[in-house]
């Protein structure tokens, strides 16, 4: 066999379904208490730092980091619990998702120690929120065309030039970054950039908030003048950021954030048809219920294989492929669905407005963190087709 | 389940590879390996995996099974390996011992019905039933007014209407005119024909994810062997995308279908998780068989289309395999169903149950 994909039927332990009541109990307080609503995905106000604390304290976030640093040392699977659960319940999460899941872990494996010590527990308290800084204007998916210079002086460097599509960057205590200290060689165009951890909220940061079709404004322009970041923000190799980026894309593209997106949608059609629908709607339900079984059994699958310490790259492109599109294509094909819901269905209302949004967010989903093309053109090179 | 790990899959790959390679297989037109390659999977007791020692079989697990069918799918194995594997869980759950040789189950369609009369004599007409003309016995779900019953028949005893499904396998009309049966015994408590239709929904769905296996990997091959306008069709990005939506369709039916064996294999009861999970199985792996072939085809070009090229064996088995055991249309209308019965709180937790 060429392709040796495997998606072993990995299982959650006992352990997860305890944690799982705590998750729903916890959310079910918060929605009781009115910190968010979760029938509105489209809220204007997505940053709830309360919140964000609040779930430091149940010890949620870090979950899987070492204690040193305020982790628990929970497993993988532990976090997808957690993860998925504050997804479905369309939790204010982006205050510390983006930290949670990816910048953490960078710091651990890149950072100084005494760096480490400072950022890391503060995290896992709900404290901080990050953003990353890969696009800019002339550089999206062609990660190695960056150009924001990082320019070597006294003690560290000064930074120039423009990080676009930001998300949370407007609210966001730090960001992990992409930057050029060299120029690419000949043998190697992927040469030259840097990671680096960067401060932000300070003099020579400047956030442009940019309005999205949704009309929300969740990312932005940020310009960097002359801003300085110390020797010590390096993370990883000079000029290597490029041996860095690839291992930690197997755990950005295989949660189940990458196909519950607009779930919600097809909860309430499901309420809207009632406990006997039509053939029709039946077989709608039936089928998109199968494709989201699949893609959870999968996901879940991966995230076995990360706490069994491989690194699935092509198996978590794979979930990421056809999640986004699942995600993209089901408020369309829910729309399909409700077209002959009774008028008298007390939540039509509902659907309609969340239909509305997802509608208009779904253009997105298969373009953050990595498109439809790039995703399909690291499964073509796991084929051997590259 | 893509590399074998067991003593069970190593044998059946073994033979596959020496008995029904699919080129040699594609080249026979007089159906010469079809003899060797029962006697030799008999041989090694494989038709009867599921049946217990005690009942005349060979006792291998659930899960060593499945992992048999989906190598049979990698296959595309056109002997009634999966049937007669079939027909013998069915009768070892009524504790009847299974005879020698071929055997197909029925009926084969969640409509069809078989029932007893007062005499004891079973009466019905299943469509669609794999390989009866082949089998020398049916194991037959009776459908009865008190539950269940499994009863073994001498394939004799029926009315065989031959046809062949789109993978030009045979798959018969059964017309059973007051039969004695050779046995008949009632079925386990909660044991109905919804349970043998999702059983045997989940052989299909193994055998159509290791089909699709199969497809990916002599696509893949044959993109990099082939050349058009002075490079490897491989080399080419929309050939590359095809590909790759190919290995996602693959590894989701693969996935699927798995799953849902893992979850019959340790199921104390088929309760409505096991039903999402096998019925689930059905549905993604017949979708994915009809988008995954179309693309294997796409990148084959006319090569693919003559009887002469394998492809086929895999495109068009995994299509008709589809409408065993109930289609995917039949268990999305069934799992539609029963989600809108639990109501919509009732969802996410079905599905974060598994």
């Amino acid at each position: 066999m060429t392709a040796a994909l495997r998606f072993d039927p990995i299982r959650l332990p006992e352990k997860c379904e305890q944690l799982r009541k705590e998750v729903r109990a916890f959310l079910a307080e918060e929605i009781a208490a009115g910190t968010f609503d979760p029938h509105k995905p489209n809220r204007e106000d997505t940053d709830a730092p309360e919140f964000s604390r609040r779930v430091g304290a149940k010890g949620w976030l870090g979950m899987t980091w070492p204690k040193k640093y305020g982790g628990q040392e929970r497993s993988f699977l532990e976090r997808y619990v957690v993860t998925e659960e504050m997804r479905v319940a369309n939790a204010p999460t982006r205050r510390f998702f983006v930290a949670d899941r990816q910048s953490g872990p960078v710091l651990i494996k890149y950072a100084p120690e005494h760096i480490k010590m400072d950022i890391l527990p503060r995290i896992c308290r709900g404290e901080i929120c990050f953003a990353i800084g890969m696009s800019e204007p002339n550089s999206g998916s062609d990660l190695f065309a960056a150009k924001t210079r990082a320019t070597k002086t006294d003690g560290g460097y000064l930074i120039n030039g423009t990080k676009i599509w930001t998300s949370s960057a407007h609210i966001a205590d730090y960001m992990i970054a992409i930057f050029r200290t060299s120029q690419p060689t000949k043998e190697n165009r992927r040469h030259g950039l840097t990671q680096f951890l960067v401060k932000m909220k300070q003099p020579g940061i400047q956030v442009n908030p940019i309005g999205q079709i949704t009309g929300q404004y969740e990312f932005n322009e940020v310009v960097f003048t002359d801003f300085f970041v110390p020797d010590d923000h390096v993370l990883g190799e000079v000029d290597g950021a490029w041996k860095q980026a690839t291992s930690e894309l197997a755990y950005e593209r295989s949660g189940p954030e990458r196909f519950l997106e607009t779930y919600y949608v097809l909860t309430e059609l499901v309420r809207a048809v009632g406990p006997n629908p039509d053939t029709r709607s039946a077989e709608g339900i039936g089928r998109l219920v199968a494709q989201l079984h699949t893609m959870r059994r999968m996901s879940v699958s991966v995230a076995g294989m990360l706490q069994a310490g491989k690194e699935p790259v092509v198996e978590a492109s794979i979930v990421k492929d056809i999640g986004t599109v699942w995600e993209q294509q089901l408020p369309h094909r829910v729309r399909d669905l409700a077209a002959f819901v009774e008028e008298t269905a007390t939540n039509r209302e509902t659907l309609e407005r969340q239909l509305d949004f997802a509608i208009k967010t779904a253009p997105k989903l298969t373009i953050q963190g990595g498109t439809t093309e790039v995703l399909r053109g690291i499964i073509a090179r796991g084929l051997g087709l590259r | 389940m893509a590399e074998s790990d067991n003593i069970v899959v190593e044998t059946a790959e073994k033979i596959f590879a020496d008995l029904a390679d699919p080129q040699t297989v594609n080249n026979d037109k007089k159906d010469s390996w079809q003899a060797p390659l029962w006697q030799a999977l008999s041989e090694a007791g494989l038709p009867l995996a599921w049946v217990p020692d005690d009942l005349g079989g060979s006792g291998a697990s659930l899960a060593d099974g499945f992992a048999l069918l989906n190598a049979a799918g990698r296959f595309a194995v056109a002997v009634p390996l999966a049937e007669t594997m079939l027909a013998g869980w069915l009768l070892a759950q009524a504790k009847i011992a299974s005879p020698e040789g071929e055997m197909t189950v029925l009926p084969a369609s969640p409509k069809d019905r078989i029932t007893r009369d007062a005499d004891g004599a079973l009466s019905g007409r299943a469509r669609g039933v794999p390989f009866a003309k082949a089998a020398r016995h049916f194991a037959v779900l009776v459908h009865g007014k008190d539950g269940a019953s499994i009863a073994l028949v001498d394939a004799s005893k029926g009315r065989i209407e031959t046809g062949l499904n789109v993978g030009y396998d045979h798959s018969d009309t059964v017309t059973l005119d007051k039969v004695q049966p050779v046995a008949i015994k009632p079925a386990p408590s909660g044991f109905d024909q919804t349970t043998m239709m999702l059983m045997g929904g989940v052989a299909r769905s193994l055998q159509i994810a290791g089909a699709l296996e199969s497809m990916l990997d002599i696509s893949v091959r044959y993109s990099n062997e082939r050349v058009a306008f002075e490079k490897k069709i491989s080399k080419f990005q929309a050939v590359q995308h095809n590909l790759a939506r190919l290995a996602g369709e693959s590894a989701a039916a693969l996935a699927a279908a798995t799953s849902a064996a893992d979850a019959i294999a340790n199921a104390k009861s088929f309760d409505d998780a096991v039903y999402l999970e096998a019925a689930s199985a059905k549905i993604r792996c017949a979708e994915a068989a009809e988008k995954g072939g179309a693309i294997a085809h796409q990148v084959h070009g006319a090569i693919g289309f003559t009887l002469e090229h394998i492809l086929h064996r895999y495109s068009l088995r995994a299509l008709a395999w589809r409408d065993d055991f109930g289609s995917e249309s039949h268990w999305a209308v069934e799992l539609g169903k029963l989600v809108a019965n639990r109501g919509a709180d009732e969802l996410w937790p079905l599905v974060a149950s598994r």
